[in-house]
């Protein structure tokens, strides 16, 4: 827990400016509003009483008061906005390191992590931590300085009293130490649950449509409402826990109140003569101060459960940051302009140690090369280019670009050698134009137009609202293979050496796939190319068919080689036309 | 707003006796220097040592007393406040279930979420803090006022004039910054969306080298909501300075007119100490009630997103009706056109078919052709803007949504899984489906050996979304997951384009078994709904032929153009 509040005092390092003025204008503020009591006081006593009133010396005095709070007043809003900016600035700059970090994490670490999870941490988590941050600091600053003047005052009173009240104090920080790690454990099991309602309703909500069509609603519910009565009850729990610290400090601080006064009751009649002289004036002004000193150890305890809550978050936050990952690669070689020879040389990898995937796998693709990869569902197709792209790294054996090993190069400058279609599109909220220009922002309309015209997109973007400007996202209503003709599209205004077609065309129908062959075509033309498709008719006029199953290659030639072969692959062609064999 | 107090109704008790015991605590901890002052008066004086500390001892038990009353009013406050938000987020959940497609286009999945997690959670702080503060500021205050006003009218009268800027000043703040904070949870809402989009692109993002750029639109999205939070914090600083300053001033006023009293003999020097110390009081109570009224604004603006989502209403009407799967007419569309909400075209024009219990339905067509919008027209996502959908003879619109969705078996164009066993996961349709169950649809939707295969079979934890599978395996499990249910109707919409062709034929082949399962079958291969006993052939949402395949052969000329471009050798 102090690693982690000294972790998050470090994000204030770019903001000292704001930190200095923050403390300097709440010291200002402080000092100045604790004199206020002390003019009042000499306020009255100018007022004796009937025609013994000081007219003079009182408006003198209430000159200084009202400067004093007009003074302490502004010096208090400014540092209110310097520490507004102070800790929405940490909070700004802890959200863009995050997303940054996940920007350079491994796509296992992403594949492995429930979506809403991830995004709890960017977003409430932070938030959380902002509002821990603000109030929590603000405060705990305020009351230090309440306490330093407080004791200033006391000390110039009597020493002895004042040496009562501060032995006394480390009672109530105790407590709410004690306190503090009792309700730690339920509050990070409150900051986990909300982790999980957030998994969980992102899951469900995201989804509503299966929800809907499976009627699956009550159960959704059901699932739903087990999460959130633990959540509730650990939140009532830690709520409850950590609302308990600031009445028992208040508690002690009476009990300091008490001692204070018996002592001090005690001394004025003489029965202490420890306490050295006491007169009633003083024992007033004395328990006032002792009041005074002990109300900031309140504030502070109230302030705890928002700093518990905060740095549970915190923790949560950093999580992520500290989670390893992709190694630097920044001494790597910078690939700028590939030939596109890629060599996979007895390649093995898992996903799971206990489950081999792909053993000993050699190919090799010439530059230029058109090959195409078949094989049923489920054999390791697409792991080939979750290896290719190195979003997994190999576990043994080595894949070689232009005769280098691809572990030799940094991963974006071999990354951006392919140009990339799934078959899961991926389409953000943001306009059609924005989102077909994704590999090249600079993309002027007009080749933007050209891209969507060659992939016969330009028909139904023109029929939207908005044309090219609409903005979509993933749900907007377009259909599965208008989404894939973007993702096309996007390749297009690229100009990659190499190309990767993981079933790009899976959801667009015959004849339209049919008319952007020629684009396909063009765009394929002098660059080696990784074809993923079930439908054999795309595949026919690779270079280089490989069949895979069970990880590995069992067949591989041209289409007509391996239909002579008359082997799995001529079986899986065949199938295909099996069906309207009988009635055609 | 008012949607949400009925959620307060249940924990009324604590909502009125957790108030109750702060205010005690608050009349304790007054009654403490009371008994001090008679310590001075009496004890000091006369020089009482048993008197002193016999009221000491009193004053300790007065703070044993209070910790009590303290420790159950927030033991309340707790319990309402969770209490509250619980059931809150539970009715707010199944709203959502409530809402038909066209709501959910509408409002977006991230801002749900983040309305279901984060702004609940800030409303039951606001319960939360509301019941242990709201009590003892206010009564700190009346109190105080009755004191003025017995001690001296006219010099009260200051704080009667003061008291009206306060409560400006707090209401303009208020009025100012909830629509403020209401815009802030938007673009949170929007930073939400960001991350889970990124999160869905990660490789495309790699893929394109674009990280930097990525992190700098979301540095972008950060900054855009640090200065909107500034723009909130610049108003709301102001608050709680400038009510000390209002106040200390009205003090001020209050010690020289209180002088001039004192000075012409309508005050003691006594009364105006008091006088002093009471408006001190009322200040740190109009503080603290300030504050109180902070964290009030931003529960309120929460609130609001929240009521916002429960007073949408579902726009499609349940009924009642229970399906009679045994009827002869399985589907029928008459003159069934439809568009999507904020769409200009109609995307889909005056369709008009029938199909026999048991028989398969192909539907074929472009890219956007309007297939999709067809089936889901089937299940009931949308209702038709015009004409009129039949299933099992009546019309769609009469059958109790439930009831429907448990006849149909719907397998989605985007195979999703979710978190949790593959059993589980085909369970959904039918909770109760037995293992056996389980495999024949396994079987049926081909998956069975690969399922077999893996370590722990049908126990297996698929991460989310099922990312440890291949997108052919994950769109074997949904089939297999509508079957499991065993519908007396299945719509395929598309789910079949990750499959190589020898498991489609197989998979069609044991669907072809299920005689009295009507199908629906959305495809962009001609062979995999050649067999079909009605072909609807869509284009631009315009059927452009019906038939079987032999006749559409024949008749339609876009059927012909889809079916030679596969069959070309």
């Amino acid at each position: 827990m102090k690693n982690t509040i000294l972790r998050i005092l470090r994000y204030t390092k770019p903001y000292w400016a704001y930190l200095v003025l923050t403390l300097f204008c709440t010291l200002i503020g402080v000092l100045l509003s604790l004199f206020v009591p002390i003019l009042i006081g000499e306020a009255v006593d100018l007022a004796l009483g009937v025609g013994a009133v000081d007219l003079a010396g009182l408006g003198q005095v209430l000159v200084k008061l009202v400067a004093f709070v007009i003074v302490s007043g502004v010096f208090q809003w400014l540092a209110g906005l310097f520490v507004n900016r102070l800790a929405f600035g940490v909070v700004r700059e802890l959200r863009t390191e995050l997303t940054e970090k996940l920007g350079k994490m491994p796509i296992s670490y992403i594949d492995g992590h429930a979506r809403g999870d991830i995004m709890a941490r960017v977003v409430p988590d932070i938030e959380i931590l902002s509002d821990g941050l603000l109030q929590g600091f603000a405060q705990l600053f305020t009351g230090v300085v309440t306490i330093g003047g407080t004791l200033y005052f006391m000390l110039t009173r009597n020493v002895r009293i004042t040496a009562i009240v501060v032995l006394m104090t480390p009672l109530s920080l105790l407590l709410a130490a004690k306190l503090t790690t009792l309700s730690h454990s339920t509050f990070q099991k409150q900051t986990q649950l909300r982790g999980d309602i957030g998994a969980l309703t992102e899951e469900l909500v995201g989804n509503q449509r299966i929800v809907k069509v499976f009627a699956y609603e009550k159960r959704a519910e059901e699932r739903f409402s087990e999460v959130n009565a633990a959540l509730g009850e650990a939140g009532r729990k830690a709520t409850f826990y950590s609302s308990l610290s600031n009445p028992s400090t208040r508690f002690v601080n009476g009990l300091i109140y008490a001692a204070v006064g018996t002592v001090g009751a005690l001394g004025a009649i003489g029965v202490l003569p420890w306490v050295g002289v006491m007169s009633i004036g003083m024992l007033a002004s004395f328990l006032s101060y002792a009041n005074q000193y002990t109300k900031p150890f309140n504030e502070i305890s109230g302030v705890i459960t928002e700093l518990q809550n905060a740095v549970t978050c915190a923790q949560r936050v950093f999580a992520v940051l500290d989670a390893p990952p992709e190694p630097d690669d920044s001494h790597c070689l910078t690939l700028t302009d590939s030939r596109g020879h890629i060599v996979l040389r007895d390649v093995s990898f898992s996903y799971v140690p206990e489950k081999p995937l792909i053993r000993h796998f050699s190919m090799e693709a010439k530059p230029g090369q058109r090959i195409a990869i078949v094989g049923p569902t489920g054999c390791g197709k697409s792991t080939i280019i979750n290896l290719l792209l190195r979003f997994y790294e190999i576990d043994g054996g080595e894949i070689l670009l232009d005769g280098r090993s691809t572990k030799e190069l940094t991963r974006d400058s071999l990354r951006s050698q392919f140009g990339m279609v799934l078959q899961e599109t991926w389409i953000f909220t943001g306009t059609v134009a924005e989102n077909i220009a994704y590999g090249k922002p600079d993309a002027t309309p007009e080749e933007i137009e050209q891209a969507a015209r060659a992939v016969h997109a330009h028909g139904f973007i023109k029929r939207l609202p908005e044309g090219y400007q609409t903005v979509i996202s993933e749900n907007s209503g377009l259909s599965q293979g208008q989404k894939q003709l973007l993702c096309i599209a996007r390749i297009m205004l690229t100009d990659p050496p190499m190309l990767i077609l993981d079933e790009a065309t899976s959801s667009i129908d015959l004849r339209t796939e049919h008319r952007i062959q020629r684009a396909f075509e063009k765009l394929m033309r002098g660059r080696t190319s990784f074809i993923i498709a079930h439908r054999l008719s795309t595949i026919r006029s690779a270079d280089h068919i490989l069949v895979m199953r069970d990880g590995s290659i069992i067949e591989q030639g041209d289409h007509a080689s391996l239909i002579a072969e008359n082997g799995f692959y001529a079986e899986l062609y065949n199938s295909q036309f099996a069906g309207s064999g009988e009635t055609a | 707003m008012q949607k949400l107090f009925r959620f307060l109704k249940p924990y009324r008790r604590e909502l009125i006796i957790g108030p109750l015991f702060k205010l005690l605590e608050a009349i304790f901890e007054l009654i403490v220097p009371v008994v001090m002052a008679k310590i001075i008066d009496n004890g000091i004086v006369r020089q009482d040592t048993g008197y002193i500390l016999r009221h000491c001892g009193l004053i300790v038990l007065l703070g044993i007393c209070g910790l009590c009353f303290a420790l159950t009013c927030q033991y309340l406050a707790a319990k309402c406040a969770f209490g509250y938000g619980t059931t809150l987020r539970k009715e707010l959940y199944r709203h959502i279930n409530t809402l038909s497609c066209t709501e959910l286009d509408r409002l977006g999945t991230s801002t749900l979420v983040n309305r279901i997690t984060n702004d609940v959670t800030a409303s039951l702080s606001g319960v939360n803090m509301f019941i242990r503060l709201a009590s003892r500021a206010p009564f700190l205050i009346i109190g105080a006022v009755v004191m003025v006003l017995i001690i001296d009218w006219r010099l009260s009268l200051i704080f009667l004039a003061i008291a009206p800027i306060v409560a400006f000043l707090l209401w303009f703040v208020m009025h100012k910054t909830i629509p403020m904070y209401g815009a802030n949870q938007k673009r949170l809402d929007g930073i939400a969306r960001r991350t889970g989009e990124t999160l869905d692109g990660m490789r495309v993002i790699r893929a394109f080298s674009r990280q930097k750029e990525e992190a700098k639109r979301f540095a972008d999205d950060c900054a855009d909501l640090e200065q909107a939070m500034l723009a909130v914090g610049r108003i709301s600083a102001v608050l709680n300075p400038l009510t000390f300053v209002i106040m200390d001033l009205g003090i001020v006023a209050v010690l020289w007119f209180g002088g001039l009293h004192v000075d012409t003999g309508l005050l003691s020097q006594g009364d105006l100490t008091a006088f002093a110390n009471y408006m001190t009081q009322i200040l740190l109570a109009m503080v603290a009630l300030a504050n109180l009224i902070q964290i009030l604004t931003k529960a309120q603006a929460s609130s609001l997103r929240v009521a916002e989502v429960l007073e949408t209403p579902g726009s499609m009407q349940d009924g009642t009706a229970v399906p009679d799967t045994s009827e002869e007419e399985a589907i029928a569309f008459e003159h069934v056109s439809f568009t999507y909400q904020g769409a200009g075209d109609t995307a889909l024009a005056d369709i008009s078919f029938t199909l026999q219990k048991g028989q398969t339905l192909g539907i074929i067509g472009g890219t956007g052709s309007g297939k999709s919008t067809l089936a889901s027209l089937i299940y009931r996502a949308y209702d038709a803007v015009e004409g009129e959908v039949r299933l099992f003879g009546k019309d769609i619109r009469t059958y109790s949504l439930d009831a429907l969705h448990h006849c149909i078996g719907t397998v989605p164009q985007k195979a999703v899984l979710f978190t949790g066993t593959i059993a589980e996961n085909l369970r959904w349709a039918d909770a109760n489906a037995t293992e056996d169950d389980l495999h024949r649809a396994l079987e049926t939707a081909q998956a069975a050996d690969f399922v077999d295969a893996l370590p722990y079979q049908m126990e297996t934890h698929l991460v989310q979304g099922g990312r440890n599978l291949s997108g052919g395996q994950k769109q074997r499990l949904t089939i297999a997951r509508a079957l499991a249910g065993k519908p007396a109707m299945l719509i395929l919409d598309d789910s079949m384009s990750a499959l190589d062709y020898a498991t489609d034929a197989a998979l069609r082949k044991a669907l072809a078994a299920c005689r009295d399962m009507t199908k629906v079958i959305i495809s962009q291969r001609a062979t995999s709904i050649a067999d079909a006993d009605l072909i609807l052939v869509l284009e631009d949402g315009v059927c452009v032929g019906q038939g079987t395949h032999t006749e559409l052969l024949e008749r339609c000329t876009v059927y012909k153009e889809i079916y030679d471009s596969q069959m070309q050798q």
